[in-house]
């Protein structure tokens, strides 16, 4: 059995499952369950000052896929709505009731010192392991000036970050929006200010969808919308992007991640480990089936693990890392092409008419003996995939490495780079 | 072994008769349509396209279902098949366009075509209205001898293409054997009929009733006062047994008390034996016996004279019928029918086997089945009399049916024919097909 347990910038909790500052960890009851439950640390909603926001009816918007629900998702919701002494009360008694879990207290507060002050030193009674400072929520706290605001300048970041060390011994964790041109800006800005980590993502700027009656976006609020915080499954993507990015910038070296975007799975967990990350954090999945959702997530990851001879999350810590690299550097020699298994193909045709319409026309349709056939023409496949990805059927098209004999060259040695030509001797 | 025969109406309550004469085959609602319409692949130069005698664009109208469009789905149908609504109900998917479908190859479970057929087709006729429109007026009239799927079919297609087409139908309703053969529960809620209005709601098609070839219609005057002709007039004739006793109080045509099914008003007024045998092994066969169990016969037997793959009813229909309590015996055919006071008693039958030639002969052995009732459903067959009469240009008829070219043209240059009148498989989706491939068979011919 694997060791699940987990540190990440001194906070420690027994498996690396986080809930997210989010609607399920706003209130202890809700936190309380959780735990039950297994989830190994939560991040409190956002705190703020008094008096409590308020918030919209409508709030949640979602976008399936062929037949799956929540595949994206979407909240215009602004932080916790109820009293800060509430709040605090509560994250107190949760620390004190259940002591081996990571707490986690959101922060958001207008960008003066002083209140940055404030807040910390009344959060600091309640024993939490940490803050994680919110400059991502995207939707109304940024037009206060707060949120995305904020994580959109990376001075104010360092700033407030500064703030912060300055003003407490917890470790700071800097929550950062997605909502930018290049993560690595605000990722080193939180560094340079003293960040004891790094979370990410934050939801990203979204619409849903447009309420073709009402014509008006989702979610519909009295006949308007505004836009919200995207995340769901289908950001997963952006959000490895992101982590991977800081993860191999060597002016981020040793700075944690905890992880967010996406993660539904311990699959989704493990890959984010292996760019790097200390915890992960979930949300969408848990509002989606529940929080029982963790079971499968601590005992798939460690029976993966038990496979591989890991023992500890450490030993595939950041592995694909350095396996994540600029295009420049791939190898141009490479050569794979398409192969498909006769006895599994079903003759659905969807690898030869994407192929034809849409590529290299490197897939023949054919009839032998009055049965469908698809073949590769080998001479025109320039193995990108497509086919394997169009194919319903599992391993049915695979792609085949070529011997072709050449060496590993990358685009700055290659030739035929324009940028490459030697001066003369 | 004598016993009185047990023939009465009535023998279920009202709530039975309703259950079992319900849709066989409920529609989906829209969630369980777009589940079904996500397990399509949209396959190109789908197998489900070329399994179809219509040839609807499957993968296409299934996409519409799944965006929603289901307009756009039912138009995708209708334009290929214009009873599309009822094949949707009758069709055997199972060996059609289901069988087909790469899902099964992977999973062995299509993709429900028919049922999402349905979904489609219902919902464009809930909606009301026609989806199509005629194209300028030819001046053309053609006559369309039989108001089944093939006529209703041509009729429809001529009409579209501009042309007037006028529909002969012996029977007092059109429809044919959607409203007078299939089995109740597989058309319910007077659907036949409901297509028929849809049908010609397009206008240019003239229903005229109770008009028969042979007795008070005949092929030359037809020729002489239309431009062209089409022959949808099925099989009028039942095959016989062949045995002594068929004319025996109780021993039935299926066909017969099937269409008197289908038209009664109230099931529980119909006469069921309590102990009933059938004999045949298609479609009618299956369609009796599970009639009568559904009308509360306690003991239906369908015998077969071969093996259960030489059933011309698929698999699918077999099991429905053992599902119905229907039990089934192969090998064994009718050697006599044994009446007791001019009424049918019981039917004795010879086991059968293949000879080393491959023959099917009869055993020797002999078993004895009681019977208040025995539906013989072996075979229709086609009755050339009527297209024959009164005329010198004779039609030339091959195998038992009437010779046509792929196009349904027969030996006469300005007569086609299709459906169950012509060779090919017995089904409304063929028939369909046949009518309107005559059809623009005869536009061009028209226009020539």
């Amino acid at each position: 059995m694997a060791d699940l347990s987990c540190e990440i910038a001194g906070v420690k909790s027994p498996n690396p499952f986080w809930l997210a500052s989010a609607p399920p960890t706003d209130k202890e009851y809700n936190v309380v369950r959780a735990f039950k439950a297994g989830w190994g640390g939560v991040v409190w909603k956002t705190l703020g000052e008094d008096p409590p926001i308020v918030n919209t009816t409508s709030r949640y918007g979602a976008m399936g896929f062929n037949g799956a629900r929540m595949a994206g998702f979407n909240n215009i919701e602004l932080i916790t709505d109820r009293p800060l002494e509430v709040n605090l009360r509560e994250i107190k008694q949760v620390k004190r009731d259940w002591p081996d879990r990571a707490m986690v207290v959101s922060l958001m507060v207008p960008c003066e010192e002083e209140n940055w002050r404030s807040i910390l030193a009344r959060v600091e009674e309640t024993d939490a392991d940490a803050v994680e400072l919110n400059f991502g929520c995207p939707h109304g706290m940024s037009e206060r000036g707060m949120g995305a605001a904020v994580g959109q300048v990376p001075e104010y970041i360092e700033m407030v970050t500064r703030w912060c060390k300055s003003h407490t011994r917890m470790p700071v964790f800097v929550k950062l929006t997605p909502n930018v041109t290049n993560i690595l800006a605000p990722a080193r800005a939180a560094k340079a200010g003293g960040a004891d980590a790094v979370s990410l993502i934050n939801t990203i700027n979204s619409i849903m969808s447009i309420d073709l009656d009402q014509m008006a976006p989702t979610p519909t609020v009295n006949g308007k919308g505004s836009h919200g915080g995207y995340c769901g499954p289908a950001v997963k993507p952006i959000a490895m992007h992101m982590v991977g990015e800081i993860a191999r910038d060597p002016d981020c070296a040793g700075l944690p991640i905890s992880a967010i975007g996406g993660i539904s799975t311990w699959r989704d967990a493990a890959e984010f480990i292996t760019l790097n990350a200390g915890s992960v954090q979930v949300c969408t999945a848990a509002m989606h089936r529940g929080f029982k959702i963790v079971d499968d997530m601590i005992d798939g990851l460690s029976n993966w693990m038990d496979d591989k001879g890991y023992k500890g999350l450490d030993d595939f810590r950041g592995a694909a890392v350095p396996n994540v690299t600029d295009w420049q550097y791939l190898d141009i020699n490479y050569e794979l092409i398409a192969k498909i298994d006769q006895d599994l193909c079903i003759k659905c045709g969807l690898c030869h008419i994407a192929c034809e319409d849409t590529s290299h026309q490197a897939i023949a349709k054919l009839r032998a003996d009055g049965e469908r056939r698809y073949e590769v023409i080998d001479k025109e496949c320039v193995g990108c995939n497509l086919c394997m990805h169009v194919c319903p059927v599992d391993d049915c098209i695979t792609m085949v490495e070529v011997d072709n004999g050449k060496p590993y060259m990358n685009w700055t040695e290659d030739p035929r780079n324009p940028m490459n030509r030697q001066a003369a001797e | 072994m004598t016993t009185s025969p047990d023939i009465e109406p009535g023998r279920l309550s009202a709530e039975d008769y309703d259950r079992n004469f319900a849709d066989v085959h409920p529609p989906l609602d829209r969630k369980s349509a777009l589940i079904d319409a996500s397990r399509c692949y949209f396959c190109h130069d789908a197998p489900c396209i070329e399994a179809c005698p219509t040839g609807i664009d499957i993968p296409s109208f299934i996409r519409k279902i799944s965006t929603d469009n289901v307009r756009g789905a039912a138009i995708d149908i209708l334009k290929e098949n214009i009873m599309g609504g009822a094949c949707a109900r009758v069709c055997p998917t199972e060996v059609l366009c289901e069988q087909a479908c790469v899902r099964t190859a992977q999973e062995n479970k299509p993709v429900r075509i028919g049922l999402l057929q349905r979904y489609a087709t219902d919902h464009l006729m809930a909606d009301g209205g026609h989806p199509f429109e005629r194209a300028p007026a030819s001046g053309k009239r053609i006559a369309v001898v039989g108001g089944g799927p093939a006529g209703l079919a041509c009729a429809h297609r001529l009409s579209m293409l501009g042309h007037e087409a006028t529909v002969f139908e012996t029977r007092p309703k059109a429809g044919g054997l959607n409203e007078f053969g299939i089995a109740a529960y597989k058309v319910p809620d007077n659907f036949a009929q409901r297509e028929v209005d849809f049908i010609l709601e397009l206008g240019g098609i003239e229903l005229r009733l109770g008009q028969t070839l042979g007795l008070n219609l005949n092929l030359p005057d037809l020729r002489r006062e239309y431009d062209a002709v089409f022959l949808g007039i099925g099989q009028a004739g039942v095959r016989k047994l062949g045995l002594a006793g068929e004319e025996l109080q109780g021993v039935h045509n299926a066909v017969d008390f099937i269409e008197g099914l289908r038209q009664a008003q109230d099931l529980s007024r119909l006469s069921v034996g309590r102990r009933i045998v059938v004999i045949g092994g298609g479609n009618t066969a299956i369609d009796i016996a599970v009639q009568t169990k559904r009308l509360g016969a306690e003991d239906v037997t369908l015998v077969y004279r071969r093996g259960p793959e030489a059933m011309s009813a698929t698999g699918h229909e077999q099991e429905f019928a053992q599902v119905n309590g229907v039990r089934i015996r192969h090998w064994a055919q009718p050697a006599g029918l044994i009446g007791e006071d001019g009424r049918i008693a019981a039917v004795e039958f010879e086991y059968t086997e293949l000879d080393s030639a491959g023959r099917l002969s009869g055993t020797g052995e002999r078993f004895r089945l009681e019977a208040d009732m025995v539906f013989k459903a072996i075979g229709q067959a086609f009755i050339a009399s009527p297209v024959q009469s009164g005329t010198a240009d004779l039609l030339e008829i091959a195998d038992g049916r009437i010779a046509v070219d792929e196009e349904g043209r027969t030996s006469l240059p300005d007569v086609w024919a299709g459906g169950d009148c012509v060779a090919g498989e017995d089904l409304t989706v063929q028939a369909v097909q046949d009518g309107k491939v005559a059809a623009h068979a005869i536009d061009r011919f028209l226009r020539d």
